[in-house]
């Protein structure tokens, strides 16, 4: 049963639970025993079987009363940036280690609601800050393509989960590219959904006009089928939009022809791994056979993209991450002489590098003198990428891209952070602009490591990339791979 | 040398929502510290503020009132700092476009030295804004607390340009912006309970001189009477300074009441940098015509436009449709007095002289709880303007109502304040006083106006008050000129 299990899709595993196959609880506990059989991954943070098991006994019973939806009893693991009342939640940092929120982020809750059955809490960079997972204070996580690279940033506890099988689906963020990196490091689909469409509630802040939780899984269909249940509006986030509920699933059968797809060129030449390029040249080929028309789209001014991110983004978690001071939750420094020598040691102590790292930038781009030559002249030249990359949907349905520099690499590679910030290139004046946008694979490697490619669309036009996505999934089987051993 | 006094004002009026700014937590106060502290007052992580539209109404109806610009977008910033009752690590307000701008405010300003006079006021602007909580010092052990039941409520800071020139103006600014706030129904004004706070920018220059002196704030200030006094300690405190050759430093100041004077909290090169910049938490606050009018409709009357009304339709002085605009009780009760009586001027000089002085002496007695309802007020004046009472019987009678909530017509029969009415009765007595001041008689004949003073005196003293004095004036003068 195993094998059947861990790679089916969540549509399958849907209908092994109605047609009674397996129970919730089967399944859940199968989960269970493979997560504890990797814990070498480091892919779990918190896993609490005896919860799992309650939830998936809840689910069983709705099915057998025939109140199950289409989700009830399929597991998912959440990043541990969304608070959960049942785990501890860390966002990876010591300064919230063993944290347990009151209250359940949104995306969470209404998951729960659909009748999904969580396995815990994976591992990310902490607060998000990292594309490789080796920021979170808990140790990194392993690619179980290749036990010797990263699984990509920060979801990887998330990628490395998915395509490990340690869970069918798992949720994730994307501030700048940390699902559709991780999602092509691991060889699996992830969407970045547009900004605001999900609700940030629960969700601890690392920049929050570009946080944006999304989905990590075997499929494009699978993300589809599970938005369907994620994405609701929710009046407590204020940048949340409302939308008319919406069927995420509806283009999966829409056919490519007659769509357009652009392709930015001038990404495609120096400082891209040669056989990413020609892997990503292939999906191009593949969609044009499908019956896509493709077109080169001109994107001058998105080389300013990460300069534009790390000011913007660091700006706001400076501010962001002040609330951990040790005053009423969190670490506090065991020794102090007054209060702002208490707050001092308490984050000096249970902030990692990567964020003290940032909350200087952020700081320093804030601050009186400062604060026009960065800050504000960041916000302008964001404005113009977005209008810049919102423009070329006038023309095209979609665009064609790479989401990183090539495969996973190795750990302590990119230590040096400017270079780690380099590599995001791809990835980031997406987020600037809002868009969503999915990491997919489209290729292998010689190293034997998965190649992927990200597809981009205009603002809520989420279904649609999702049908493009499963369409090419349709004509291809790189999604279907799963790392040897597991 | 002569110095002229510049002051500007910065107010913090608590708003009156019954939920905080940025959450749903409760703004009561009184409640067990962190009560109503809800998980987004707390900064849990994960959390995110949602702005309380109550909240930017009420700052709307302040814009309408002063007739400034209420911004048809504004946005909200953070503040950066840390302290342990700020909870986010910044505070949420509102920093380069602020909600209202501009506005004026006129107030009559009354000095110890000179007449009183009218002032009008620019206002540079009012932003909206959440509270800190706050710290609570010596618990057992020697610990601090801190008690987040504040943190969030909301709070309108409302910014004068520095045109005040005197404390007097200052306070006569205050007290007309705290009635303002309290008619408009935006605040509960309650000064006990820090409702309405004032920061103070205080310099001097030599009268004449167009730069403003380097200015101090001094902070905090919860009372018009701390107000005034931290004002007049700073000016003294600053031109004491000059003349003596010294220079007034840049600084944030600390008034102790106290001791009576201001002292030094921090030095403009210890000033934080806020590191403002706009909350992506939330999206710029748009107002559409539509909600103006909306909120244009559910303004009451302003006290500038009931002042006009009491001047031009009820023919009142400008300095008594001042006073009775002073606040919203008070006009509302002058108001229901004045619709009952013909003559609007007396009506004022009872609501300002008696109902006033009542309720100064009467401790914990406010306009509304007064014995003396409007109606009775009403009633009692009518029977002085029918001539059934004199004004002195009339002050017996409203002396009688404060103590017993008596009615005004039974009153008059039981304390017999009844005026005579009968002529041939009130000649007769008249005629007496005449026969027996024959000194005052002869001065009046001689031409000293003021001798038939004595005489009408004398005509009431032996009528029991209970004569008409206008009536016995006019007899008396009938008889003596005859």
């Amino acid at each position: 049963m195993a094998q059947e299990i861990f790679h089916a899709s969540v549509a399958q595993l849907s209908d092994k639970l109605a047609r009674k196959e397996v129970s919730a609880v089967e399944l859940a506990q199968t989960y269970l025993d493979r997560i504890e059989a990797h814990r070498d991954l480091n892919a779990y943070l918190d896993v609490r079987p005896e919860v799992t098991l309650a939830q998936a006994k809840a689910a069983d019973e709705r099915i057998a009363k025939g109140e199950g939806s289409r989700l009830t009893g399929i597991p998912i693991a959440h990043k541990d940036l969304f608070v959960t009342k049942e785990w501890s939640t860390s966002a990876a940092s010591k300064m919230l280690e063993g944290y347990m929120s009151p209250f359940n982020a949104t995306v969470v809750e209404n998951l729960n609601n659909a009748g999904m059955v969580c396995l815990g809490k994976v591992n990310c960079d902490e607060f998000a800050m990292g594309g490789s997972n080796e920021n979170s204070a808990f140790g990194k996580v392993l690619n179980p393509w290749n036990k010797d690279c990263v699984p990509g940033g920060s979801s990887g506890g998330s990628s490395a989960a998915v395509a490990a099988s340690l869970c069918p689906i798992a949720t994730g963020t994307d501030t700048g590219g940390s699902i559709r990196e991780p999602a092509v490091f691991t060889g699996i689909t992830g969407l970045k959904p547009t900004y605001g469409r999900p609700s940030r509630w629960g969700v601890i802040a690392f920049a929050s006009s570009l946080d944006t939780p999304g989905l990590m899984a075997r499929s494009a269909e699978d993300c589809a089928i599970v938005m369907n249940d994620m994405i609701e509006f929710d009046p407590k986030d204020s940048t949340c939009v409302e939308l008319p509920k919406e069927d995420f699933t509806r283009y999966l059968d829409t056919d490519i022809k007659g769509m357009k797809i652009g392709v930015p060129r001038k990404w495609f030449a120096d400082g891209l791994d040669p056989e990413l390029a020609a892997s990503i040249e292939d999906a191009i080929k593949t969609y044009e056979k499908m019956g896509a028309k493709i077109v080169d789209v001109e994107l001058p001014t998105v080389d300013l993209g990460v300069p534009v991110y790390y000011v913007v983004a660091c700006a706001e978690a400076s501010s962001n991450l002040s609330r951990y001071d040790g005053v009423r939750y969190g670490h506090r420094a065991q020794a102090y002489t007054d209060i702002q020598d208490m707050i001092k040691r308490s984050r000096s102590e249970g902030l990692g590098l990567e964020p003290q790292r940032r909350i200087m930038i952020g700081t320093y781009v804030l601050s009186h003198g400062y604060y026009d030559a960065y800050y504000i002249k960041a916000q302008r030249v964001r404005r113009l990428i977005a209008n810049e990359l919102n423009g070329i949907f006038k023309d095209v349905d979609a665009m064609i891209s790479p989401a990183a520099t090539g495969p996973a690499y190795h750990f302590g590679e990119k230590s040096e952070p400017v270079q780690a910030y380099l590599s995001d290139l791809y990835t980031v004046p997406v987020s600037l602009a809002g868009l969503p946008g999915i990491g997919m694979p489209c290729g292998m490697h010689s190293n034997g490591l998965p190649l992927g490619f990200q597809l981009v669309g205009s603002l809520f036009s989420e279904a649609k990339l999702l049908g493009m996505a499963h369409r090419y999934q349709c004509e291809t089987d790189w999604h279907k791979r799963v790392p040897a051993g597991y | 040398m002569q110095w002229e006094v510049v002051i500007g004002l910065e107010t913090h009026v608590q708003l009156s929502t019954n939920t905080k700014i940025f959450s749903a937590a409760s703004t009561d106060i009184g409640a067990d510290a962190n009560t109503h502290a809800c998980v987004v007052d707390l900064a849990l992580p994960g959390t995110l503020p949602v702005l309380n539209h109550g909240a930017v109404e009420r700052a709307m109806k302040f814009g309408l009132a002063i007739g400034a610009t209420v911004a048809k977008r504004s946005i909200f910033d953070r503040k950066n700092y840390f302290y342990p009752d700020l909870p986010k690590g910044y505070q949420i307000s509102q920093f380069e476009w602020p909600i209202v701008v501009g506005g004026q405010v006129s107030f009559m300003v009354t000095p110890k030295k000179g007449e009183p006079y009218m002032k009008t006021l620019n206002l540079t602007r009012a932003h909206l804004e959440e509270d800190a909580g706050k710290s609570v010092h010596g618990l057992e052990m020697n610990r601090s607390g801190i008690d987040l039941n504040r943190a969030g409520t909301p709070l309108l800071e409302i910014v004068t340009e520095p045109e005040l020139r005197s404390a007097e103006e200052a306070v006569a600014y205050a007290r007309t912006l705290h009635a303002l706030v309290v008619w408009l129904g935006i605040s509960h004004g309650d000064m006990q309970n820090g409702n309405f706070r004032c920061d103070a920018n205080v310099s001097v220059r030599p009268v004449g001189q167009k730069e403003f002196g380097t200015r101090c704030e001094i902070k905090n200030l919860n009372s018009f009477r701390f107000l005034q006094d931290a004002i007049e300690y700073e000016v003294r405190r600053q031109i004491e300074l000059i003349e003596d050759g010294g220079k007034v430093v840049q600084a944030t100041r600390l008034y102790d009441p106290d001791k009576g004077e201001t002292r030094q909290m921090r030095s403009k090169e210890d000033s934080m940098d806020y590191r403002y910049f706009p909350d992506p938490d939330l999206l710029p606050l748009e107002i559409s015509d539509e909600w103006l009018d909306r909120v244009k409709a559910e303004m009451p009357e302003l006290p500038e436009e009931l002042r006009a009304r009491l001047e031009k339709d009820f023919g009142l002085p400008a300095y008594d449709a001042s006073i009775l605009t002073t606040s919203k009780p008070l006009a509302d009760y002058y108001l229901a007095v004045a619709e009952a009586v013909s003559d609007k001027k007396i009506a004022a000089n009872w609501v300002m002289g008696e109902v006033s002085a009542a309720l100064n002496q009467q401790e914990g007695t406010t306009i509304e709880t007064l014995p003396v309802t409007p109606a009775k007020l009403a009633a009692l004046i009518g029977r002085v303007l029918d001539g059934t009472i004199n004004n002195k019987g009339a002050k017996q009678v409203f002396a009688a109502i404060m103590e017993g909530n008596g009615e005004v017509d039974a009153l008059i029969d039981s304390l017999g304040l009844k005026q005579i009415s009968d002529t041939g009765a009130l000649e007769k007595i008249i005629d007496e006083v005449i026969a027996n001041n024959p000194k005052n008689v002869e001065e009046f004949k001689a031409g000293k106006e003021k001798a038939l003073n004595g005489l009408v005196g004398q005509v009431m003293k032996a009528s029991k008050g209970k004569a008409n004095p206008g009536q016995v004036n006019q007899l008396l003068r009938q008889k003596l000129t005859a």
